[in-house]
C-alpha cells in the first residue's frame, strides 16, 4: 500500500500496548498477567526503535539513543521477570493457587 | 566486506511489514485469550520473533539479536520452566478472567480513544523519516551502540550500563532468595 | 539462454555475499545448497557414529546393509518415516506437534551466517556471532515444550534437566565467544567485529589463529567453548538427559518415527553448528594452513591440491577394502557396490585437481574438514568418557567453567590492552 512510515510501527506499538492493557485488567493468572506486562515493555521497545530510526534520519547514522534505551528495557524487563516469577513461586508454595483475586490476605 | 553506504534499498517492506504485525497482533491476541498457560506462553514467543524481525526491518541488527537471545531464548524459558513447576490441573477447568473484565476493557478502550486522538491529530507528513539522508547500512551498527555506551568522547550511557548491572545483581539476590524454602 | 548464462558468470564473480548483494535468487540457490549438504552431512554422520564407535569398541558395526553398512542410515531413514505415530493420551496434541519443528527450526536458521568462504555465506549480518548463540538457545524452548507436551513423567524430568543444562553452558560459552570477539578488536583502528565473516578476516590480518593467539589465553578459551558445546547439544558425556540407561531417552521418548527423526536431524545439525562456530573463532575459519610461515605462491599450490588428494585417499581406501570383501557369490553385489562408490570417490578427487575448480574449492574443504575433525571429537568423546551425573554437570557448569571464562575475560582484556596499560602507569609515575 502506501510506503511504510514511522506512524505505522507507532500504531502496531499502540495496539500491542492495548492488547498487554487488557490482560493485565482482565485476567486472573498471574503468569498471564506477567506475560501481558512484556507484551506492553515490547510494545514501548517497538517505539522507542521505531523514533530511533527517525532520528537516525535527521541526525546520521550514529544517532542511536533509542535503540541504546531499549537494550537497557529489555535487560530491566529480564530482571523484573525473574523477582515476579520469584515472587509468585514463593506464594503458590503458601496458598496452591495462582489466581491474583485469591491474593487478598491483607484485605480488610 | 561491507557495502557502501548507498546499498541496495530494502526488499518488499509493506509485505513484510504487514505480515510481521499480523503475527504480533494474532499472538498477543492468543496470549492474553488462552486458557492454557503453555499456550500463552508459545504464542508470546512467536510475537517476540516477530518483534525482532520488525527490529531488523528498522535497521537495529543488535536490538534484535538481543531480543532473541534475551527475551525469546532466557525470559520465555524462565516463564515455561515456572509455568511447568507450578501448573495444576484444576486452574484450566476455572473461570478464566476476573470479575471487573469489563470495567478494564471500558479503561483500554478509553486509552485507545487517547492514542486514537493523538496519532489522528498529528501532520502525517512530519513522521516520515526525511527522505535522502537515511543510509541503508546496518554495517556499523554495533560499534555505533557501543560507542554510545563505552566511549569515552562520545558516550554518554556508561552510567546507565553500570547501574543497570547493579539492577541485574539485585534482581539475581532477590530471585534466588525470593525461591529459598527456608531463608 | 546466454543473457541466462551471463547472469550466472557475473554472479559468480562478484565478491559479495547473495545478501549484501540484495540477491534473492542467488540466496535461495545457497539457501538450498546448505540444506542439502546438512542432510548429507547428518546421513553421514549417522554412519560414522555406529561405525567408529563400533571400532572403538572392537566390533564392526553395520555390516550388512551395503557394503560395510554404507547403506544404513537409508535404511534407518526409511524405517523411521514407515513406523506408526503415536501420539500419547492426554498429551496437548498442538503442542506436541510444534515441538519437533521448533527445534528444527533453531538448528537450521542458524546456517544463514556460517560462512564457508570469504564471500560464500548466505548473508553476513553484522550480528553473526550473536545471531548464531541466540538461534541456538531457542531450541531449549522445543525441548521445554517436547518434553511438557508428552504428559508423562521421564519426558518431564528430562526436558527440565536438559534444558536447565544447555541454559547453564551457554553462559559459559558466551563468555568464551567475548573472549574471542576482544581478540579481533587489536587492529588499526581499535574496532572489533562480531560479523562471522569479519572475525576470520580479522585473523587473517593479525596472521594468527586466535587458537593460538597470546598463548595460552586462546587455548584456554577454545578449551571451555570446546567443552561447553558438547554439554550444549546434550551429547556424551554430558547426555544424562537423553540417555538409554537413565531416563528412556528423555524428552524425546514419546516421540516415535517421523518426529524422533526430526529431533535426531536436530541434535547432528546443532552440532555441526556450534562446531563451525568453534571453528570460525578459534581454528581459522576457511584459512588454509600456515598461511603465513609457508606463503607463497608455491605453497598456495601445494596446498590446494588437498581437496582432490583427500577424495583420492577415500576412494582408494573404498578400493582396498573392495578387494578384500568375502570372495563369495552372494557378495556380488555389494562388491561390485562398493566398487562403484570408489570409483565414484575417485572421479571427483580427479576433478578437484583441474585448475578452475580448485581455486574455488579450497575455503570450503578447509572449513568443512576443520568442521568434520570437531564431528570426529564429537564421537571420540561418546565412546570414551563416563557419563556425569547431573549434580556433577551442573558444579562443572557453574563453578568450573565460568569462573575460569570471567578469568580469561579479563586477562584477555588486560593483556589485549597492555601498550595502553603500560603507558598510562608509566604516566602515573613520572
Amino acid at each position: 500500500m502506501m510506503e511504510i512510515s514511522t506512524l505505522h510501527y507507532l500504531v502496531l506499538g499502540a495496539a500491542l500496548f492495548l492488547l498487554g492493557v487488557i490482560g493485565v485488567l482482565t485476567r486472573r493468572n498471574v503468569v498471564i498477567v506477567l506475560m501481558s506486562i512484556e507484551l506492553i515493555l515490547n510494545a514501548v521497545n517497538l517505539n522507542l526503535v521505531a523514533f530511533s530510526r527517525y532520528w537516525q534520519g535527521l541526525h546520521g547514522p550514529s544517532a542511536l539513543h533509542g535503540q541504546v534505551f531499549a537494550i537497557f528495557i529489555i535487560t530491566d524487563a529480564a530482571a523484573e521477570a525473574a523477582v515476579g516469577l520469584g515472587i509468585l513461586i514463593a506464594f503458590f508454595r503458601n496458598k496452591e493457587t495462582v489466581n491474583v483475586d485469591e491474593v487478598n490476605l491483607l484485605k480488610w | 566486506m561491507n557495502p557502501s553506504l548507498t546499498a541496495n534499498p530494502p526488499v518488499a517492506t509493506p509485505f513484510f511489514f504487514y505480515g510481521l504485525a499480523a503475527v504480533m497482533i494474532i499472538g498477543g491476541i492468543l496470549v492474553i485469550t488462552r486458557k492454557n498457560a503453555v499456550h500463552s506462553a508459545l504464542a508470546l514467543i512467536t510475537a517476540l520473533l516477530a518483534q525482532a524481525g520488525l527490529y531488523l526491518m528498522l535497521y537495529a541488527p543488535f536490538v534484535a539479536g538481543v531480543q532473541i537471545i534475551l527475551y525469546a531464548g532466557g525470559i520465555m524459558v524462565l516463564f515455561l520452566f515456572v509455568i511447568m513447576l507450578i501448573s495444576i490441573e484444576r486452574q484450566q477447568k476455572e473461570r478464566q478472567f476476573n470479575k471487573q473484565w469489563l470495567v478494564g476493557i471500558a479503561a483500554a478502550a478509553t486509552l485507545g480513544g487517547l492514542f486514537i486522538a493523538v496519532y489522528t491529530t498529528t501532520k502525517g507528513g512530519i513522521l516520515f523519516p526525511p527522505v535522502g539522508r537515511e543510509s541503508y547500512v546496518e554495517a556499523g551498527n554495533t560499534q555505533e551502540i557501543a560507542s554510545l555506551l563505552f566511549d569515552v568522547h562520545k558516550g554518554m550511557y556508561m552510567f546507565a550500563f553500570e547501574i543497570a548491572s547493579l539492577l541485574l545483581l539485585v534482581a539475581i539476590i532477590g530471585a534466588v532468595v525470593m525461591a529459598k524454602k527456608r531463608i | 539462454m546466454h543473457d541466462f548464462v551471463q547472469y550466472i558468470e557475473s554472479y559468480l564473480r562478484s565478491n559479495q555475499t547473495p545478501g549484501a548483494a540484495g540477491n534473492v535468487f542467488w540466496a535461495t540457490v545457497y539457501v538450498l545448497l546448505v540444506f542439502v549438504g546438512l542432510s548429507v552431512a547428518v546421513i553421514a554422520m549417522n554412519w560414522l557414529e555406529r561405525k567408529i564407535l563400533a571400532h572403538m569398541q572392537v566390533r564392526l558395526g553395520p555390516m550388512r546393509v551395503g557394503p560395510h553398512g554404507l547403506l544404513q542410515p537409508i535404511a534407518d531413514a526409511l524405517k523411521l518415516l514407515l513406523k506408526e505415530d503415536i501420539i500419547p493420551a492426554g498429551a496437548d496434541k498442538i503442542v506436541f506437534w510444534i515441538a519437533p519443528f521448533i527445534v528444527v527450526l533453531a538448528a537450521f536458521t542458524v546456517f544463514v551466517v556460517v560462512p564457508f568462504g570469504p564471500t560464500h555465506a548466505i548473508t553476513d549480518m553484522n550480528i553473526g556471532i550473536l545471531f548464531m548463540l541466540g538461534v541456538s538457545s531457542l531450541s531449549v524452548l522445543g525441548i521445554v515444550t517436547a518434553g511438557w507436551a508428552s504428559n508423562s513423567h521421564y519426558p518431564l524430568i528430562g526436558a527440565l534437566r536438559s534444558s536447565a543444562q544447555m541454559v547453564s553452558y551457554e553462559v559459559a560459552m558466551g563468555l568464551a565467544v567475548v573472549s574471542a570477539i576482544l581478540m579481533t578488536s587489536l587492529n588499526a583502528a581499535n574496532t572489533g567485529t562480531l560479523s562471522m565473516i569479519g572475525i576470520v578476516e580479522a585473523q587473517k590480518q593479525q596472521e594468527v589463529w586466535f587458537l593460538f593467539k597470546f598463548f595460552p589465553l586462546g587455548i584456554v578459551a577454545f578449551t571451555i567453548f570446546a567443552i561447553a558445546m558438547v554439554a550444549e547439544t546434550n551429547r556424551a558425556p554430558f547426555d544424562l538427559p537423553e540417555a538409554e540407561s537413565e531416563l528412556t531417552a528423555g524428552f524425546h521418548t514419546e516421540y516415535s518415527g517421523f518426529r524422533w527423526s526430526l529431533f535426531f536431524l536436530a541434535e547432528y545439525s546443532a552440532m555441526i553448528a556450534v562446531s563451525s562456530i568453534a571453528v570460525t573463532l578459534w581454528m581459522g575459519g576457511w584459512l588454509r594452513p600456515f598461511p603465513n610461515l609457508l606463503q607463497g605462491p608455491t605453497w598456495d599450490l601445494a596446498f590446494s591440491f588437498f581437496p582432490g588428494l583427500t577424495f583420492l585417499l577415500l576412494g582408494g581406501m573404498c578400493f582396498y577394502n573392495t578387494v578384500r570383501m568375502p570372495k563369495h557369490p552372494l557378495f556380488k553385489i555389494q562388491t561390485i557396490g562398493l566398487a562403484g562408490f570408489g570409483a565414484i570417490l575417485g572421479f571427483i578427487g580427479l576433478l578437484m585437481f583441474l585448475p578452475p575448480i580448485r581455486d574455488r574449492v579450497g575455503d570450503i574443504f578447509w572449513f568443512s574438514a576443520k568442521v568434520a575433525g570437531f564431528m570426529y571429537l564429537y564421537i571420540w568423546y561418546r565412546g570414551t568418557f563416563p557419563r556425569y551425573r547431573f549434580d556433577q554437570l551442573m558444579k562443572v557448569g557453574w563453578k568450573v567453567l565460568l569462573p575460569t571464562g570471567l578469568a580469561l575475560l579479563i586477562l584477555t582484556a588486560l593483556v589485549g590492552m597492555r601498550t595502553e596499560l603500560l603507558a598510562q602507569v608509566r604516566e602515573v609515575f613520572r
